[in-house]
C-alpha cells in the first residue's frame, strides 16, 4: 500500500474534499427534496405537475448525465460558477429526487384516521400537521432518508469522478497517472477512504432506526 | 393526493387554492421564460444545433441516430448480463445467508457489507483498470475489457443488493411454508428451490424491476473510466463532433427516461396487482433498499 502512504497528505486532503463536497450536498439536498416534496403534496395543481415534473425526470436520468447539463447548461443559463459548484448542484438536483419521495411516501404512511381524530378534537391544520402528522411522519421518514443520503455519500464519488478536483477520487487518479502508483493499490485506498465515510454512516443509521422505531 | 392533510375544502379554501394555483402557475412559468429566453438568447434553439437529431433531412443524421442506436443497445447489452450475473448471485448470497449458522456466516456478511458501502463507480474503475493488471484480462472476451470490466463492477454491487431484496422476500413468506415443506419430507434445499424462492421472488418481483432501473442508469458511469461505446459515452463523442452538448444530453436523458419510466411504471403496476390480488400471507414486502443508484 505504498501508493498510500507515500501520499497520506494528497489521500487526507482528498478525504476532506470528499467530506466537503458530502455535507454541502446533504444540506441542500434535504432542504430542495423537503420543498419539492411539499410541492407534491401541496392542494396547487401547478406545483403537484412541478413536483411531479422534477421527481420523473431527475430520477429516470443517470446522476452522469445530470452532471453533464449542469457543467454545460448552467453557463448557458447565466450561471458561470466554479467546476465544484457544478459537481455538487448535479448531485443534489438528483438526490432531491429521491429526498422528495422519502418524504412524501412518509406523509402519506400516516393513516388518515389520525389526521381525522385529531381534526375531531378540534385541533387547526398547524396543530394537526405539526403535532400529529409530522411527528410520525418522520419516525417513518428516517429510514428511507437515511439510505438515500448513504447512496448520496456513495454518489459523490460520481462527481469526483466527473472531475471536481480536490477529493478522494481525483487523489486516485493522481497518484495513478501523474505519480504512477499501480492502480490497484491505490484505489483500493480510495475504496477504503470511501468505506470509511458509508460504514460509520449506515453504522449510525441503524442505531436511529433502532431508536424511532415504532410499532404500528 | 394526499389524504391525511387535508379535509375536503370548503368556499375559503377553494378560494385560496385558486389563489395558489395562480400564483404558482406564475411562478413556474417565470421562472421557464428567464430559462428559455436565457437558452435563446446563447443560440441554444438553434436549428443547426437540433437539425442533426431532429430532422431526417440533415445529413448528419443518419450517422448520429447510428451512433445512438448503437449506443443504447450496448448500454442494454452491458446491463443485461450484469442483471443476470447479479440475479443469480445474489440469490446464491441470500440462500447461503439464510441456509449457513450464525458463525459460518459472518465472513459472507462482511463481505456483503463492505460491498454495499463501496461507491459502483469506485468498483467499475477497479474492474475496468486493475483487473488485467492481476492477470484478469478479457480481451480475447466478446466485448474485451471494457464491457467486463464494467459488468463485473455492476455486478460486485447489484449482487448483494438483490440478495437483500430475495432475502427480505423469502423473509416475508409465512413461516408455516417452510415448515410444511419440511413437514412433507422436503430436503433443506428442494424447500428452498421449489417452495420459498418461487414465492420470495414473486413477493420482491417490483423491488426487483426497481433496481433494474438503477443497474441500466450506472452502466453509463464507465463514461468516466474506460472506453465503452455505451449511450452516454457516444453522446460525448456526438457532442464533441458538432458541439451541441445540451442538445445532445437532452435527447440522451429523454432516451433514458423513456425506458426507466416504463420500467417503473411497470413495477408500480405490478406490485398494485399483486396488493389487490391480496394473498393475504405474501403481502409485497416494501422495498428497504434505497433504489437511488447513480
Amino acid at each position: 500500500m505504498t501508493a498510500v502512504t507515500d501520499n497520506l497528505d494528497l489521500f487526507v486532503s482528498g478525504y476532506l474534499g470528499s467530506l466537503s463536497v458530502i455535507l454541502a450536498a446533504t444540506v441542500a439536498s434535504l432542504v430542495l427534496g423537503t420543498v419539492i416534496a411539499a410541492f407534491r403534496v401541496s392542494p396547487v395543481p401547478p406545483l403537484r405537475a412541478f413536483g411531479t415534473f422534477w421527481v420523473t425526470t431527475l430520477r429516470n436520468t443517470p446522476l452522469s448525465v445530470v452532471l453533464f447539463f449542469c457543467a454545460f447548461g448552467l453557463p448557458e443559463i447565466g450561471i458561470n460558477r466554479s467546476f465544484w459548484f457544478f459537481g455538487v448542484t448535479g448531485l443534489v438536483l438528483y438526490t432531491s429526487a429521491f429526498v422528495c419521495e422519502a418524504v412524501r411516501a412518509g406523509i402519506n404512511s400516516v393513516s388518515p384516521g389520525q389526521a381525522e381524530a385529531a381534526r375531531a378534537i378540534g385541533l387547526t391544520f398547524t396543530q394537526s400537521l405539526g403535532q400529529i402528522v409530522l411527528p410520525q411522519a418522520l419516525r417513518t421518514v428516517v429510514p428511507p432518508l437515511g439510505s438515500v443520503i448513504i447512496a448520496m455519500f456513495k454518489n459523490s464519488a460520481v462527481v469526483g469522478a466527473f472531475g471536481v478536483g480536490g477529493d478522494l477520487f481525483s487523489a486516485g487518479t493522481r497518484t495513478n497517472s501523474a505519480l504512477g502508483y499501480e492502480t490497484l493499490p491505490t484505489f483500493l485506498g480510495v475504496l477504503i477512504g470511501y468505506l470509511c465515510i458509508t460504514l460509520p454512516a449506515a453504522g449510525l443509521l441503524a442505531l436511529i432506526e433502532k431508536r424511532v422505531a415504532i410499532a404500528r | 393526493m394526499t389524504s391525511v392533510l387535508y379535509d375536503a375544502q370548503g368556499p375559503r379554501a377553494r378560494r385560496a387554492t385558486l389563489i395558489g394555483t395562480v400564483i404558482g402557475a406564475l411562478v413556474v412559468l417565470a421562472v421557464l421564460t428567464v430559462v428559455v429566453l436565457r437558452l435563446a438568447d446563447r443560440g441554444q434553439f438553434d436549428a443547426e444545433l437540433w437539425a442533426p437529431l431532429l430532422s431526417p433531412g440533415d445529413e448528419a443524421f443518419a450517422s448520429v441516430w447510428r451512433l445512438l442506436g448503437n449506443g443504447l443497445i450496448y448500454t442494454l447489452q452491458a446491463a443485461a448480463i450484469s442483471i443476470a450475473l447479479s440475479l443469480l448471485l445474489g440469490t446464491l448470497i441470500a440462500v447461503a445467508r439464510l441456509q449457513l449458522g450464525r458463525t459460518a456466516r459472518i465472513p459472507l456478511v462482511a463481505v456483503v457489507e463492505l460491498l454495499r458501502g463501496a461507491p459502483v463507480v469506485i468498483l467499475i474503475y477497479l474492474c475496468v483498470r486493475a483487473l488485467p493488471d492481476i492477470g484478469l484480462d478479457f480481451r480475447s472476451w466478446y466485448g474485451g475489457r471494457e464491457l467486463w470490466g464494467l459488468v463485473i463492477g455492476l455486478t460486485l454491487y447489484n449482487m448483494v443488493v438483490f440478495g437483500e431484496i430475495v432475502r427480505a422476500g423469502v423473509a416475508s413468506l409465512p413461516r408455516g411454508q417452510r415448515e410444511a415443506a419440511l413437514a412433507t419430507g422436503l430436503t433443506q434445499w428442494q424447500t428452498m428451490r421449489l417452495v420459498l424462492l418461487p414465492q420470495a421472488f414473486r413477493v420482491m418481483l417490483p423491488a426487483i424491476i426497481s433496481q433494474l432501473v438503477v443497474v441500466l442508469k450506472d452502466t453509463s458511469l464507465v463514461a468516466f473510466v474506460g472506453n465503452y461505446p455505451e449511450l452516454l459515452s457516444r453522446g460525448q463523442d456526438i457532442q464533441r463532433n458538432l458541439d451541441n452538448p445540451i442538445q445532445t444530453f437532452t435527447i440522451i436523458a429523454l432516451l433514458f427516461i423513456a425506458i426507466n419510466f416504463t420500467l417503473g411504471k411497470f413495477a408500480e403496476a405490478i406490485q398494485r396487482r399483486q396488493a389487490r390480488g391480496g394473498r393475504s400471507s405474501a403481502t409485497t414486502v416494501q422495498q428497504e433498499t434505497a433504489v437511488t443508484g447513480a
